[in-house]
């Protein structure tokens, strides 16, 4: 029924048009694409520079040389080429320091997210793929030791044993597979509801095989995220425990270590602590990078 | 709801337990606690007067009963250097890293929500990018390092702020920026996905259509179910601070039971070292538990399970 | 999408028919001004009751929403906030463009939520979308389009995600409610039975151009452009196809919408296609209240 009121028009178009600009995605693609590759050069010059540390430090870095004790950087006044990150406290070369603490962080970063991973993955993927009580129980362990203060208990249990690098390693590798079994666990469940795995099942496929080959490899992208992100947190842990005098034990150049030898001399000689540091800084933000840069290469629809 | 709480209540209570057996057995790692106690000089005499004095030599399950009974009172026994029993000094020090902690929280949600949300709304532009970079950058400074960077800039070049103790609350003003700092990527993140996600969804169209101004819709629609998965994130990012406070305690020479800890650590002084590691583990449980009720309060699908 | 012209009245019930991606919500969510982020709209006139809508700013738009037009979504499912309760969604509205009080818009909700056939209304409003059912859920979304009793509501294809016997109840629902309040309705569909239904006038649309336009009776008799002539004959109707006969269809793909346009975008599928297809057609008037886009 046709209201009274008025018979004029209530809604009236003419020529509407509607244009959809092209996506703006396409410059964030690059600058991704960018940021990884910039992360991977940084990586790769900073292993390569590990593994030739004999030959391209010029010092030992384990000699000492107490006549020129903290001398300073060849970029700062009373610097010289002899020494061109200057030395530390017992003379010893910082730059030859610097680049075999690359080894350090990087075998612990490495060593660290191996072990965790295997743990990590064997537990979120039964966990995924068995559900049930057996998730249940790996739910359990998992809040416990997510309950656990990852610092302290690592700083007990190296007080306990004695620290160096194995044991860092060992500790840390123990503790931080939290991150990888959650991930892996969802991961798992979203795979195992796909039709090729139900029907790998059906086929009567055992279920060892089953996961090696139809789940693993459908979950192996993240793996690599999750043990990327892992890799710079073990290696900031490390340098956070040394730093505390719970990690490696001196004389390793380990760049947490060299920080906390260098506090004493804060105020006149900065550039004892702000040299490690902005090495470990780089690092990690490489790897964090390179982690970035996987993730949103491996899965684009992750990427926000 | 009721049937919920009880099952989180049911599985934070069995939680407690095992990390407090942990906890405990964590410091018979190393083998005979007596021969750590007694040192590398003492006696084979020595080493038993004080393994029966401790009550060492009875089973382990004995001794973690006694332990866990005492502790559920308070009760932690004395500590091997300080006089005093070891809850006193948890009291005195437990304030220092409470505040810490909460302005490291405090300091962490400040800066990353409202970055998080200002990237979601302007996603690709200077800002998004400018809070991307940031995200990076603290997440890969180690925070004792930035800490004492900091410390020289402002505590010694500067002299704008006091660089040790925990007096007064221009103290706290480092070491929580430092420790919030930490936090703030993965908040800003999170907050920056889960504002995308929501903005997208079917629901915020229809309170646009319904002319809700965007203040109204940003806050009151968006934020609120955006917001949720960073609850979670707050709370364990506050159990990371609680026991990553032990690094900023020492490079700002604070007394807070993470010095204490570390302390305690280093002087094998167990009973200290034993309590601190509960307590900060019963903190861990108690705010995931806590945490679990708060999201179902704010999200009524999962109070119906 | 261009050159799309309509218009509707008070009481009337228009319908936008056309196949998916031909552009009918992107129509109604140009006229609410609720286009997303990257799309510009322009029109040579948009109105509401003779307020231009063009010209509108933001905070007069929004002051239009929900109170002078309203729009009525696909997916129930999605469209309601999961975090808020019924009743707080609804009253929202009241107390955004009327200065009422939190008992009046409570009432309101009540009211409404009655007369969209809900049963209990006054304890629905405590209840929150997920624990009702696609069906209620979208005589939520009605009655809460009525609140500030619009002039026109826009319902973009709102029974299609809904069971079959429920479709039938909305649709009546929807046909009860604009008979009784005499709003203009724009229901965009894509199914050429509830056109038959409910509709008065009808706009066909396709590949973002309106092809056909006029009564539902003139359209149905004599349809003009050789799409909608084929939509006819998709459909089978019991009696007048011969059995063992094929289905009719239409040969060919809708062509994609990115980019820039000319000429009549359903040249490539027309049997009758000639070369002054290539250029723009206008819609032309065949008979009073009946006009098609074609050259034929």
């Amino acid at each position: 029924m046709n209201s009274p009121l008025s018979t004029a028009s209530t809604v009236s178009t003419a020529d509407v048009e509607v244009a959809v600009a092209t996506p703006g995605g396409a410059s964030r693609r690059m600058l991704q694409h960018k940021s990884f590759v910039i992360a991977g050069t940084i990586l790769a010059v900073i292993v390569l520079m590990a593994l030739a540390a004999p030959l391209i430090a010029p010092y030992d870095p384990y000699d000492q040389d107490l006549n020129n004790r903290l001398v300073a950087p060849v970029f700062m006044e009373g610097g010289s080429w002899a020494h061109p990150l200057g030395t530390d406290g017992l003379g010893r070369d910082y730059l030859s320091r610097v680049i075999y603490g690359a080894r350090v962080s990087l075998m612990i970063g490495l060593l660290t997210a191996l072990l965790s991973g295997l743990i990590g993955a064997v537990l979120g993927i039964t966990a995924g793929y068995f559900g049930g009580r057996v998730d249940a129980f790996i739910c359990y362990v998992l809040a416990v030791r997510l309950s656990m203060p990852v610092v302290l208990v690592a700083l007990a249990v190296v007080s306990l044993i004695g620290g160096s690098l194995v044991v860092v390693i060992t500790v840390l590798g123990l503790l931080l597979w939290d991150r990888y079994a959650v991930v892996l666990r969802s991961a798992t469940q979203q795979v195992r509801a796909l039709d090729f795995v139900v029907a790998a099942q059906a086929v009567g496929a055992s279920t060892p095989r089953i996961i090696l080959t139809e789940v693993l490899p459908n979950v192996m992208s993240s793996l690599i995220v999750v043990a990327t992100f892992e890799v710079a947190h073990a290696i900031l842990l490390e340098a956070a425990l040394s730093f505390l005098g719970l990690g490696v034990q001196p004389p390793l150049p380990s760049w947490g270590l060299m920080i906390a030898e260098g506090r004493q001399h804060l105020l006149f000689e900065p550039w004892v602590i702000v040299i490690p540091g902005l090495a470990l800084s780089v690092l990690v933000l490489s790897v964090n990078m390179l982690g970035d840069g996987i993730r949103d290469l491996a899965a684009p629809e992750n990427r926000n | 709801m009721l049937k919920y709480t009880l099952h989180k209540l049911l599985v934070a209570v069995l939680v407690a337990v095992t990390v407090s057996f942990v906890a405990f057995m964590l410091l018979r790692l190393s083998g005979d606690l007596a021969t750590a106690i007694g040192g590398e000089s003492a006696r084979g005499e020595d080493i038993e007067r004080i393994r029966t004095q401790l009550g060492l030599d009875r089973p382990v399950l004995t001794q973690y009963w006694d332990w866990a009974s005492r502790a559920a009172s308070g009760d932690f026994g004395r500590s091997y250097y300080y006089p005093e029993p070891v809850w006193t000094l948890l009291e005195e020090r437990l304030p220092v890293t409470l505040r810490l902690a909460c302005w490291g929280l405090v300091i962490s949600l400040v800066i990353g929500v409202p970055l998080g949300v200002l990237a979601a709304l302007r996603p690709n532009t200077l800002i998004d990018r400018v809070a991307m970079t940031l995200a990076v950058l603290g997440q890969a400074l180690p925070t004792f390092w930035l800490g004492l960077l900091l410390i020289i800039l402002f505590g010694l070049l500067l002299r704008w702020l006091p660089i040790s103790g925990a007096d007064t609350w221009m103290h706290y003003i480092l070491p929580s920026f430092v420790l919030g700092y930490y936090s703030t990527p993965a908040v800003m993140r999170l907050t920056r996905s889960g504002m995308l996600e929501v903005l997208a969804t079917d629901y915020i169209r229809t309170a646009y259509s319904k002319g809700l101004p965007h203040r109204t819709v940003l806050f009151k629609h968006a934020l609120r179910n955006a917001v949720i998965p960073v609850v979670a994130l707050a709370s364990v990012q506050f159990g990371l601070m609680l026991s990553g406070s032990v690094v900023i305690e020492t490079v700002f020479a604070m007394q807070g039971i993470g010095q204490l800890a570390w302390e305690s650590i280093s002087r094998q002084d167990f009973p200290v070292v034993q309590a601190v590691l509960l307590l900060v583990s019963m903190f861990y449980v108690w705010l995931t538990f806590a945490s679990d009720l708060i999201n179902a309060w704010l999200d009524p699908r999962i109070r119906a399970g | 999408m261009r050159r799309v012209t309509l218009s509707v009245e008070r009481g009337e019930t228009l319908c936008i028919v056309g196949e998916s991606g031909c552009g009918k919500s992107l129509t109604a969510l140009a006229i609410m001004g609720l286009l997303p982020r990257r799309t510009r709209r322009t029109a040579s006139r948009l109105a509401l009751d003779g307020i231009d809508l063009m010209a509108a700013s933001d905070a007069e738009l929004a002051d239009l929403r929900g109170s002078r037009m309203a729009m009525i979504f696909q997916e129930p499912m999605t469209s309601l906030n999961p975090c808020y309760t019924v009743g707080n969604q609804m009253e929202e509205m009241l107390l955004r463009h009327r200065k009422a009080s939190r008992r009046e818009a409570r009432d309101r909700a009540v009211q409404l939520l009655e007369k969209v056939g809900m049963t209990a209304a006054a304890s629905r409003l405590q209840q929150y979308p997920h624990q009702l059912s696609g069906g209620l859920r979208q005589r939520v979304m009605i009655a809460m389009v009525m609140m500030c009793n619009p002039d026109l509501i826009i319902a973009d294809e709102p029974t299609t995600a809904l069971d079959v016997t429920i479709q039938a109840q909305i649709l009546l629902l929807l046909a009860e409610l604009r008979r009784e309040f005499g709003m203009g309705l724009i229901l965009i569909t894509h199914d050429l039975g509830i056109v038959a239904r409910i509709a008065d006038r009808v706009a066909v649309m396709y590949a973002g151009q309106i092809v056909e336009e006029g009564t539902v009776a003139a359209v149905f008799r004599d349809p003009l452009h050789p799409y909608t002539r084929g939509l006819m004959n998709c459909i089978p109707v019991p009696g007048k196809v011969a059995r063992g006969s094929r289905l009719g269809s239409i040969p060919g793909m809708v062509p994609s919408l990115i980019g820039t346009l000319s000429g009549c975008s359903f040249r490539e599928r027309c049997d009758f296609r000639r070369p002054e297809c290539e250029a723009d057609i206008a819609l032309t008037v065949a008979t009073a209240g009946h006009a098609r886009r074609c050259i034929l």
